[in-house]
């Protein structure tokens, strides 16, 4: 195998840079992709901030550890002037981006969604609201009793413009079956993004790994957000991380670690892979500042974000924190220009 | 293979073809904007000596005492007597500590201002009679220079007399960074120099005593300072071969404040990538994974190097914890380490001896 090719990698390659490919050459051939797309030497980051709206949840994935059942007594749902004051706070820290997340709560009417979308526009002009994974979506949609597709046409007249990648895990109809049974198929995030992507609004792909997927799997997820790309040109980045087991329903049948060395493998072969997303970010927030330093130099160009607020890991006892000044530190130590960006990764302010 | 950087080519044609590489070679390497590129190439070495298999060890580290009448800027350890923290262990002590499963002892101390050599010399003794089947691999070389600044014990008496008594090798600590300027500069001018600290290494190879060898980095040092260090190694290991593996270590900022923060994974990947590629006749290039983290060690096994060391830690914290014992827990965190980079994990003496395969 070459080191570099313009033709597309096939299924049969991507299997063999997921296997066994040398570490280090694939890394080298991943940051070469991303130098010949992106050849001056900058690493984004944007300043953000994750709150979430409600762990009430009717989905019971195998590997959350942040949702109760309705009726739970740990269960919490936040009125839209909580959800606000959240954004009001994040804003207040620098936040442009606020990437707000619930669980699949059936209660909450449509209404919820929109005054919160339509407020943050107002209020916080200078704050993208980065709201809603696919099948929150879909719940609001089976809710309100209208098609999903209506709901992304009354998100975007609220004033919303991109959707978080989460809920992704990965894209594999088995996979999907065994840890989120009542999320459906992949065909239920991709159809989203999809109808998304035709309207207008930019979206991420993520991809949780490291639970009960094999290989084929990972090139099934990795085909499906390529084939998806093609289309539309709606994906501004892909963000893989490790599963966390701790306090999950999945923690007792997953005993392998996946350490930085399965991280870099995942994010070198997906930047090689996804030849159609502009941009893959290191995610120093699941695999740790240092992995996420060397992970500059395996196909990453982006840094994710500051997460001033966080609950999803945390849940699972993975606690981790960074200040802008660390970010900026921590991209120059690893040899790169920090950039500070938007939502849709638009440079504000270089370093 | 293919470089981002064209002066890496002639650079890899000598890598392949087995030659020595310069000064200026090191000082590209140090430089380069393409880290994989000498991480590759480094990766090349190391399997090319040691395929998929990765050492480490079960040890016990013993530090006798941290009273020290050095005043070193870089050391966060020692203590002035009389001084809170300042502590002293008896040899009763020490012979305690040593308990369990572990295949080598590691002794390192302060510059005692008092404790006569015999002391030393009954340490070992006592741990050795104890425990004759634990290498003990103690006091570096300004230790050994410290007996004849303070008793005028040449250091090939003392040498000779602690090998008798059960001493099987010694560590490479006390290398610091081989400079003048920066000896002064960091106040360690009180111990042996350079050409002490290599001479003290070849006295022990003649007599038949391996060594390690360090390099403290990551403070003021410059690039051309590291080449240096690691080409006057070379040269030592050429006239008395007797090194077995080079510890790069990271300096620690946690104590003082030579520099506010430890020098970036990416910097210490490629540290350990040079050293494999300009050590070309040491055997081994340590990952010394309590220094730099369990995922930077983990991922420098593709960058050059062949082993993670393995010290136990507080053997009280690993009972709470509810472990099986000591060791168990130590190897289940080395196997995680060295599986997740696909590597063999090759459980050792303190001399290399293979204790297990644990494929």
């Amino acid at each position: 195998m070459t080191l570099t090719t313009t033709a597309r990698i096939s299924r049969e390659e991507g299997r063999h840079l997921l296997t066994d490919a040398p570490l280090l050459e694939l890394g080298a051939r991943a940051h070469e992709a991303r130098m010949a797309r992106w050849p001056q030497k900058v690493v984004t980051f944007v300043v953000d901030s994750n709150p979430n709206y409600t762990n009430v949840c009717v989905t019971d994935c195998q590997f959350c550890a942040f949702y109760r059942k309705p009726g739970d007594r740990e269960a919490w749902t936040l009125t839209v002037d909580e959800v606000l004051a959240k954004v009001e706070f994040a804003a207040s820290k620098g936040a442009t981006t606020v990437l707000l997340q619930g669980g699949h709560n059936p209660v909450l009417p449509l209404e919820y969604y929109l005054t919160l979308v339509r407020e943050t526009r107002k209020r916080f002009p200078q704050v993208t609201p980065h709201f809603f994974t696919a099948s929150e979506i879909h719940t609001m949609a089976q809710v309100a009793g209208v098609r999903f597709t209506d709901i992304l046409d009354r998100l975007w007249d609220a004033g919303q413009r991109t959707i978080p990648g989460g809920g992704a895990e990965v894209l594999s109809a088995r996979v999907r079956t065994r840890i989120a049974p009542k999320k459906g198929g992949p065909e239920a995030w991709l159809e989203v993004h999809r109808e998304a992507h035709r309207r207008g609004f930019k979206s991420t792909a993520t991809m949780m790994y490291g639970h009960v997927e094999t290989v084929d799997d990972l090139l099934d997820h990795f085909d499906s957000i390529r084939g998806l790309q093609d289309e539309f040109s709606g994906f501004t980045a892909f963000v893989p991380w490790s599963f966390k087991p701790g306090n999950t329903l999945l923690e007792k049948w997953i005993k392998h670690y996946q350490g930085p060395n399965t991280y870099l493998r995942m994010l070198a072969a997906a930047r090689v892979y996804l030849d159609n997303f502009p941009h893959v970010q290191a995610s120093w927030f699941s695999e740790g500042k240092a992995t996420g330093q060397v992970a500059l130099h395996f196909g990453a160009d982006d840094w994710g974000g500051t997460l001033f607020e966080e609950n999803v890991h945390k849940a699972a006892e993975y606690v981790n924190t960074i200040s802008v000044d660390e970010i900026v530190t921590l991209i120059r130590e690893a040899g790169f220009t920090p950039a500070q960006r938007t939502t849709e990764y638009e440079i504000l302010r270089t370093y | 293979m293919r470089f981002s950087d064209p002066r890496l080519e002639p650079i890899w044609d000598k890598v392949r073809a087995g030659e020595r590489l310069s000064r200026e070679d090191g000082l590209a390497l140090f430089q380069t904007d393409d880290l994989l590129g000498v991480g590759r190439m480094a990766d090349h070495v190391k399997t090319r000596r040691e395929g998929d298999r990765v050492y480490f060890v079960i040890n016990r580290h013993i530090t006798p005492t941290n009273l020290c009448v050095l005043s070193c800027s870089f050391c966060g350890f020692a203590r002035k007597p009389g001084q809170a923290g300042a502590y002293e262990h008896s040899i009763e002590d020490m012979v305690a500590m040593v308990r369990g499963e572990m295949h080598e002892v590691h002794i390192v101390g302060g510059h005692h201002p008092d404790w006569p050599f015999e002391y030393y010399e009954r340490m070992i003794e006592a741990i050795h009679a104890a425990h004759p089947d634990i290498p003990i691999k103690a006091f570096t070389a300004a230790e050994i220079d410290y007996f004849w600044r303070r008793w005028k014990i040449e250091p090939k008496d003392a040498l000779s007399r602690l090998k008798a008594v059960g001493l099987s090798s010694m560590p490479g600590g006390g290398a610091e960074i081989f400079s003048t300027r920066l000896a002064k500069l960091l106040k360690y001018t009180g111990k042996a120099d350079p050409e002490r600290w290599c001479e003290i290494h070849g006295i022990a190879h003649a007599l038949g005593i391996k060594t390690n060898a360090t390099m403290l980095y990551g403070h003021v040092e410059t690039l051309a300072e590291r080449v240096e260090h690691l080409l006057r190694l070379r040269e030592q290991q050429d006239a008395s071969g007797g090194f077995v593996t080079f510890v790069p270590l990271a300096y620690q900022t946690a104590a003082t404040q030579v520099v506010p923060r430890q020098t970036p994974p990416t910097d210490s990947l490629r540290t350990i990538a040079v050293s494999r590629l300009l050590l070309d006749n040491f055997p081994h290039v340590e990952a010394y994974w309590v220094t730099l983290g369990e995922e930077t060690a983990s991922i420098a096994l593709h960058f050059g190097a062949d082993d993670v060391n393995g010290t136990l830690e507080d053997e009280r914290i690993q009972h709470l914890s509810g472990a099986s014992t000591p060791a168990g827990v130590a190897r289940e965190q080395l196997f995680r380490m060295i599986r997740d980079a696909g590597k063999i994990p090759v459980e050792r003496d303190a001399l290399y001896k293979t204790v297990r395969v644990w494929s």
